[in-house]
Formats: C-alpha cells, sequence, structure tokens
C-alpha cells in the first residue's frame, strides 16, 4: 500500500522534473502481447538515469523490469532500502568484486526468473554525453541468457540534469530513445560484442 | 444585449465567456467530426487532408484541456491564478533550457532560476509587491546569476551561456509572469474584476493565433517570413488579426476601456503575438529544433502555445497601467 503511493508520486516527481518521454526507433512495442523479457542497457550519467529509464517504459513492462543497483549505496538506512527494493523492485549488487562469490549472481537469478533488467554496463557515472568502455557483466548475462534482447537505451540530457557532484537537479526534458535489439552472436569474442553494444547506443546519440 | 451583459456581476460574465468560449470550441469539435466523416466516406483520402484533419481534431481536444485547466484555476482565486502560471514559466524554461546548449558551470545557476526565480517573481506578484516584482529578474537575476556561474571559473563560451540563460529567463519567468501581474493593477471603476481583464487578454492572444491559422489554411498565399515560419502567411495575418480586433472590440464589457480602445488593445496584443511568435520560431530554428517540446498535443510544447503570449503580455501590461491605473 505504502509502496504504491510512494511509487505513483515519484513517477510524478520525475514526470515533472525530466519528462521522461519513450521514444521507440523501431516500432513502439505491442502493449495486448505479453512484453519480451529484455535487458536494457544504457549510459549512466546521473543518479536519474534509472528513474528516467523506469518512467518510460509503459505501465505492464516496468511492473516486470527490475533497475540494477549498488548495495553499497542502495542498502543503508532505512528509505534507501525501502525505495529500492519496495519501490522499484531493484537487484541490489556488490560493486567490489568479491573472490567467494560471483558479483552477477542476483542479475542471473532475476532473469531466471523471467524478469527484465535495467544495467549501466560502464558501472559508474560519467560526466559526457557519449558512453564510456563497458564492462564485462552485459556479455556475461547475454552468454548465460541468449533469448533475452539486449535493447540499447540512450538518455539525452541527464549529464546535464544531475552531473556527478551535484545535489540539486536541472529540470531539463529527457528523451528515452529505445534502440534496436541486439543479440550475442555465435563465438563472438567478448570485447567485439561490447564495443557493438557501446556502438548501439552511440547510434542513438 | 450589451447594456445587459455590462450589468451582470463579473462572476456571471465570467461565466457567459467561458460559455462563450465552450461553444466556439464545440463548434470547432463539429467541424472536426463533419470533415473527418466525409473524409472516411471518400473513396482514396489524400493522405495529406487526413493528416491536416487529424491535427485540427487534436488541437481542437487540446483546447478543451486548456479551457478547462485555465477555468480550474481562475476559481482558484489569485492563488490558483499565480500557481498555474508559475507552473507555465516553469514547463516553458524547461522546454527553453532543454535546447540550450548550456555547460556544467552553469548547473547551480540553472537550478536557482527554477527553484528559487520562478516561485520568488510569483511570490511577489501574489503579494502585490509591484516595485521588486518588475526588477527583480531584468536587475538582480541579470547580475547574479553570471556571478553564481562564474565561480564555477568555465570561461568557455561564457557570455554566450549567460546571455541565453538571461534571455530564457525572460521570456519564459518575467514576460509570462505579466499576465497574471494584471491582477495587481488597481483600476478605478473596475475594483477587482481583474481576472476578466486576464480572460480577455489570454483570448485575444490565442483567438489570433487560432484565427490566423485558421485564414491562412483557408487563403493563405503570400508567405510573410518563409525562411522563418512557413506556416505564417499575410492573408492568415490580416484576416485572423481584424477578425481578433472585432473579437477585442465587441467584448470591450468586460474590460475598462471603451470599445474603440478595446480595438486598439487587442491591435497591439496582436501585433506583438505575431511577432513574438516569429521571434520565438527564429530562436527555435537557430537552435536547430521545429518545436519546443510536444507536451501539449497537436500544438507542440508549452512555448509554442505561449510564445505570443510571453511578447503580448507586458505591452499590454504596461499600456494598461499607464492609461487605465491611478
Amino acid at each position: 500500500m505504502l509502496s504504491n503511493v510512494v511509487r505513483v508520486s515519484l513517477i510524478g516527481l520525475v514526470k515533472l522534473l525530466i519528462g521522461a518521454h519513450p521514444r521507440w526507433i523501431e516500432a513502439a512495442p505491442d502493449l495486448r502481447q505479453t512484453p519480451a523479457q529484455s535487458i536494457y542497457f544504457t549510459n549512466h550519467s546521473s543518479h536519474l538515469d534509472t528513474w528516467a529509464l523506469w518512467v518510460a517504459l509503459p505501465a505492464v513492462m516496468r511492473a516486470r523490469t527490475r533497475p540494477v543497483a549498488a548495495k553499497d549505496y542502495w542498502g543503508n538506512g532505512v528509505i534507501k532500502p525501502f525505495i529500492a527494493l519496495k519501490v522499484l523492485n531493484a537487484v541490489l549488487i556488490e560493486r567490489e568484486a568479491s573472490r567467494h562469490r560471483d558479483p552477477l549472481a542476483p542479475l542471473l537469478a532475476a532473469l531466471a526468473e523471467g524478469d527484465s533488467l535495467i544495467i549501466f554496463p560502464e558501472g559508474t557515472r560519467r560526466a559526457q554525453a557519449e558512453p564510456g568502455d563497458f564492462k564485462g557483466g552485459l556479455f556475461h548475462l547475454a552468454e548465460a541468457f541468449p533469448a533475452v534482447k539486449l535493447v540499447p537505451v540512450y538518455l539525452d540530457t541527464l549529464h546535464r540534469s544531475m552531473p556527478k557532484g551535484s545535489w540539486l537537479p536541472v529540470p531539463l526534458i529527457c528523451t528515452v530513445r529505445f534502440g534496436r535489439a541486439m543479440a550475442l552472436q555465435a563465438n563472438e569474442h567478448k570485447k567485439v560484442f561490447l564495443n557493438r553494444a557501446r556502438e548501439a547506443i552511440l547510434k542513438l546519440i | 444585449m450589451a447594456n445587459y451583459l455590462l450589468n451582470l456581476d463579473p462572476n456571471h460574465q465570467f461565466y457567459c465567456l467561458v460559455g462563450g468560449v465552450a461553444i466556439l470550441l464545440l463548434i470547432a469539435s463539429s467541424i472536426g467530426w463533419v470533415l473527418k466523416s466525409r473524409l472516411n466516406q471518400q473513396p482514396n483520402p489524400s493522405e495529406r487532408s487526413r493528416k491536416t484533419i487529424d491535427n485540427l481534431v487534436v488541437r481542437v481536444n487540446a483546447w478543451w484541456v486548456m479551457l478547462a485547466v485555465l477555468v480550474v484555476a481562475f476559481l482558484g482565486g489569485t492563488l490558483g491564478t499565480v500557481v498555474l502560471f508559475g507552473a507555465i514559466s516553469y514547463f516553458a524554461l524547461r522546454e527553453f533550457i532543454t535546447l540550450t546548449p548550456t555547460r556544467t558551470g552553469d548547473h547551480r545557476t540553472l537550478s536557482l532560476a527554477f527553484f528559487l526565480l520562478i516561485p520568488l517573481q510569483y511570490y511577489l506578484i501574489y503579494i502585490e509587491w509591484y516595485a521588486l516584482f518588475t526588477i527583480l529578474i531584468p536587475v538582480y537575476a541579470f547580475l547574479l546569476m553570471p556571478c553564481i556561474s562564474v565561480l564555477a571559473q568555465d570561461t568557455e563560451h561564457f557570455l554566450e551561456r549567460a546571455a541565453k540563460i538571461q534571455w530564457g529567463v525572460m521570456i519564459a519567468i518575467y514576460c509570462i509572469s505579466h499576465a497574471p501581474a494584471l491582477l495587481l493593477l488597481k483600476i478605478p471603476n473596475y475594483d477587482e474584476h481583474n481576472t476578466l481583464l486576464l480572460f480577455y487578454f489570454l483570448l485575444i492572444v490565442q483567438l489570433s493565433d487560432v484565427l490566423q491559422y485558421v485564414f491562412g489554411n483557408l487563403f493563405g498565399k503570400t508567405k510573410v517570413a518563409p525562411i522563418v515560419s512557413p506556416n505564417k502567411t499575410l492573408e492568415g495575418l490580416i484576416g485572423g488579426g481584424l477578425s481578433a480586433v472585432c473579437v477585442g472590440a465587441l467584448l470591450w464589457w468586460i474590460t475598462p476601456f471603451t470599445p474603440l480602445q478595446s480595438a486598439g488593445m487587442a491591435a497591439v496584443i496582436v501585433i506583438m503575438g505575431f511577432l513574438g511568435g516569429l521571434v520565438m520560431s527564429a530562436i527555435k530554428r537557430s537552435l536547430g529544433a521545429k518545436d519546443w517540446g510536444n507536451m501539449i498535443e497537436g500544438h507542440g510544447g508549452m512555448l509554442d502555445r505561449m510564445d505570443s503570449v510571453s511578447f503580448a503580455a507586458p505591452i499590454f501590461f504596461h499600456l494598461v497601467r499607464y492609461f487605465f491605473t491611478a
């Protein structure tokens, strides 16, 4: 109940702040059909990124889409875990790779349950409009779940709305551009694939 | 008839006006339906006329929504009106700054423009502090905004950035705020009917835009400024403008003006609105966009609907203030 109220209010607030209008480069998804399981991967430049993409998704798709967030940030205190786990239904991961556990394990579990994911393959926020180099996570997920669609997404104004280090946003209209879904090809080398994925986002700029 | 309307109390005059606009919209909606059903009966309707009619229908629908929002705000009194225009300024500035290339060094300045300047400017209208309302942005914001930006020590395009931010703030906040500022004018023998004057102003600006579009679509041949704004035609300007002036004269009974003065005021509003549309279109093009946004379906963004308001409001405000207040 409380989480629903907070969710609706936060979605309203995000729209008021940054619009978060979706633009589908291919045809918009047919909402009468069950949405295809997808991994949305996008450029990372601000704290608003997750919100923009999540809000831009149609409600039926949003309900099955889980953002991936850092445990060290979202796991502390009372409010942050409430928002991450109850409102966003996020998957929390360890940013520091540990020798004992696979950091991707929670993501693989979510995919196995049929959920879609929002991930930032760069791993950290950048000040620029273009994404930096991708880390390997996207490749390993694509390898483990070849049937899941990989959808490149570009968030256009958020590096200006809330650059690293700022605490008050500037309300700019963010258009969330969903690109053509791609897939890992047979025997594709990790580096080649990650470059191709990054290029897919650059094409949306 | 005129005497009857003149002697109604302002509340009833307001409802008459809203009813009048609703009838106009009803006619427009019906025309849309008729055109659409006629088009559907044709064996092979042209893509262009289908697009024009679809656009007409969504435009009229958006007008219904805008009328409803305006009426609700007006029923909320001065506070409702001020909040509505504050929101309009917020969305207009958001569109302007989205298209303007600013840098990280402007971040704090821009946050303050949105979250401090807008509430402050409209609060000053609410508490009727005219003197500060009129200099807050041209004096204080003009000087202090670059002072905040300069602390970031980014000299790249500094003048251009400061100038563009100032322009956005002037248009989206300062100029638009002159429409609700009509409420703070003390006009002798017109006590507290200022909401009607604001309604008059908005009606003339928007009617002029709509009638120019209608006349332009029906009779338009000669383009006025094909590079800046390909849809504006001389026939549209003259036909639409003159009709709006006539409506202005006919509405004299809700204003402090005589019929002739009312026609003159409407003419000023029409001309400033037209020129404002041109200037804002040129700015939009210089920033590389066709529409300011997509908030209002069929119309484009908030600024596409408010461009003429932003240019006409300050002039209308000061003409009324100079000639009609004590």
